[in-house]
């Protein structure tokens, strides 16, 4: 019997197995950044380890730093000494670092990519659960907790688990303003936060192949808010083509294209699950609640708990309609909101902006809100100011910042108020996710730029 | 590590299913550069309210957190995991855990426990008519016991071994550092090196 994509990559990472335990698997790129790498460096210093691939180990600054002043020292001390601790550990390890105000600094899950470091065939890791981006280039990718990246520095491996395999065919042509955003909630909304654990996710069908590179990224990064641990696309052409010309693309491209090409899963291979999800029919998608799976066309109105057959989705969704202050049967589109938040890794990237700004273009943001456009990496924000669009966002009114994870967790300044609501691009609607008591709607870039237009819920198609 | 073969105590019994790595500790609680100090933050929002489980005198000194499915979903912080075991959790018990959370408490010697959620059902109501139930979390056996109940649980026998002699799983893998050599010595040319920097 063939093989899955994913078992493919599996397998010719395998050192060494034994039954009866973990397969011990060889880790090809490893992503740090500062919030979850402190204490392994500490670890690898109080056993007198080094870093054993210093070459396959690259770090950038992301979750604490501010979005304005970034020439001046990070405002709050706690934050600081953890950027500053980053820096000295990469500096006593010998593990290149893009810090603050250099052009390759951002999260690390844009930075990875347009460097070229993220390739076919891989294993990356890194102690961010959105690791799973990565998977958009047909690249085995997830997100590790502190103990597994001291054990990556100091090894270079894992002992893991082998993952079951679950396709989601997507196939149809979307309807114009129609995003991949809107098709990871959608199956989010589906299979639910729980429906992919064990799992590594394959997306296939037309819709999936369809999607440029910076619309795969958005689907698999979410793959975690589906419970997976993994997402991964088959590459193809428009993989290649993207890598190519990347500061760090394969001297020798061929040899590794065509590598690349074998990079798929077998006509005759077997998912332990399949789910078909109809591209045709979909909708712009929002979250309603507190949880990714809590969402619902945009056209939808808040659902009423007391439908939900299920014990316990009921009194989950009880509970966050009185955290998000909402009424049952109010239309989302009613919903009016008092921040949009475009960027981090779900849609922080160039073309992101690019569809915001093409909504924003000459139009005056509503004066009932602010709106936050924070670009995924310093790169990203020098390419979209060379495109002008800079300027369509600040002349429609929203704030123009810095690269960095900024209001999709605030850990920075960036931060929602006490019942204040958000619309945001990011990928996490928990309770307090974006500041104490805010309350987030995830959206696609179109409906956030929509929604910053008219002050309500909105796509691009109500203006 | 710590090793874990048994522990008994008293539960606390948190009815919420979804119980995110944010919720158990928010992202601004994730800036301290060491492994402990991470209570403050555990559940920080939910704290703020009295009737909250952890706030009752009843179960202030539980050391088995009995949660709802689905517990430990969204960021891979290991924090999550620190703040539990620095507020002085031994174990946790929920019908079905995220796998990067699972993986983090078993690394660090948190013993996250799957039961069916009706088994869950019966230790919620249990430790709620009775907060000082003693419950049993039996990793030699594979078994949870309260009262007169003691129900099965499953966990592959390598990570059952490794817990139960609390040993380091970096320690483990350097044994294995020829077959590290080995496949590096294989490995294709045109993998990616992040050093140098070509410009």
């Amino acid at each position: 019997m063939g093989k899955t994509l994913a078992e493919k990559i599996w397998s010719e990472h395998i050192v060494r197995s034994a039954a009866g335990e973990p397969d011990l698997i060889y880790i090809d790129l490893h992503l740090i950044h500062e919030v979850t790498s402190p204490q392994a460096f500490d670890g690898l210093r109080l056993a007198g380890r080094k870093v054993r691939r210093i070459d396959l180990t690259i770090a950038t600054e992301d979750h604490n730093t501010p979005t304005l002043n970034i020439d001046k020292p990070i405002a709050d001390p706690v934050s600081k000494l953890q950027v500053d601790t980053l820096r000295a550990n990469c500096a006593e390890f010998g593990v290149r670092i893009h810090s603050l105000g250099d052009a390759e600094q951002g999260i690390v899950h844009v930075v990875g990519p347009q460097l070229g470091l993220t390739q076919p065939g891989m294993t990356i890791v890194c102690g961010d659960s959105h690791t799973s981006t990565h998977g958009a280039f047909g690249a085995l990718a997830f997100g590790i907790g502190t103990s597994e990246v001291e054990h990556v520095l100091a090894t270079q491996t894992l002992p893991l688990a082998r993952p079951k395999t679950m396709a989601i065919n997507v196939e149809g042509k979307l309807k114009a303003g129609i995003t991949s955003k809107d098709i990871i909630l959608a199956i989010i909304a589906k299979i639910g936060t729980g429906g992919g654990q064990g799992y590594v996710i394959e997306y296939r069908g037309s819709a999936i192949r369809e999607l440029s590179m910076e619309g795969r990224m958005t689907v698999c990064n979410m793959s975690i808010e589906a419970g997976a641990r993994a997402g991964v696309i088959a590459p193809d052409e428009k993989t290649f083509a993207y890598i190519k010309g990347k500061p760090h693309a394969p001297e020798d491209f061929d040899v590794a294209l065509s590598y690349w090409k074998t990079l798929y899963t077998d006509a005759d291979a077997k998912y332990d699950v399949e789910i078909d999800l109809d591209a045709n029919s979909l909708e712009p998608f929002v979250t309603w609640g507190t949880n990714p799976g809590q969402g619902l066309p945009l056209n939808a109105s808040v659902p009423d708990p007391a439908k939900i057959t299920d014990a316990e989705e009921r009194g989950a969704a009880e509970r966050a309609l009185v955290y998000m202050g909402l009424e049952a049967g109010t239309p989302l589109k009613k919903i009016a909101i008092d921040t949009v938040f475009l960027g981090s890794c779900t849609n922080g990237r160039i073309e992101d902006l690019r569809a915001a700004a093409d909504v924003l273009k000459g139009k005056k943001i509503s004066s009932t809100l602010r709106m936050l456009v924070v670009p995924g990496s310093a790169r990203v924000r020098l390419q979209a100011e060379q495109e002008g669009l800079d300027k369509v966002f600040l002349d429609a009114g929203a704030e123009w910042r810095n690269a960095g994870c900024s209001m999709c967790l605030g850990m920075n300044p960036d931060q929602l108020a006490v019942g204040e609501r958000s619309a945001s691009t990011s990928n996490r609607n928990f309770e307090g996710r974006q500041g104490k008591g805010g309350r987030t709607h995830l959206v696609s870039p179109l409906v956030a730029a929509a929604t910053a237009l008219r002050g309500t819920l909105s796509s691009p198609a109500d203006l | 590590m710590e090793k874990f073969i048994k522990h008994t105590g008293t539960g606390v019994p948190l009815r919420r299913s979804n119980v995110d790595t944010d919720q158990i500790i928010p992202a601004v609680y994730l800036k301290r550069v060491t492994r402990s100090g991470f209570e403050d933050g555990l559940f920080s929002a939910w704290r703020n309210d009295p009737e909250f489980v952890l706030n009752q005198a009843a179960y202030k000194n539980g050391t088995i957190l009995v949660a709802g499915v689905d517990f430990g979903t969204g960021s891979s912080r290991e924090h999550a995991v620190w703040a539990l075991q620095n507020y002085g959790f031994k174990a946790v018990i929920s019908s079905r855990f995220a796998d990067i959370f699972r993986g983090n408490s078993l690394k660090g010697g948190l013993l996250t426990v799957i039961i069916d959620q009706s088994d869950v059902e019966n230790i919620w109501t249990a430790i709620e008519a009775d907060p000082t139930t003693q419950i049993t979390v039996d990793l030699e056996a594979r078994t949870v016991s309260y009262n007169s109940t003691v129900v099965a649980f499953e966990l592959d026998d390598y990570t059952r071994w490794r817990l139960m002699e609390g040993l380091d799983d970096i320690g483990l893998t350097l044994k294995e550092t020829d077959f590290i050599d080995s496949f590096e010595s294989k490995r294709a040319i045109y993998k990616p090196k992040t050093l140098p920097i070509k410009k």
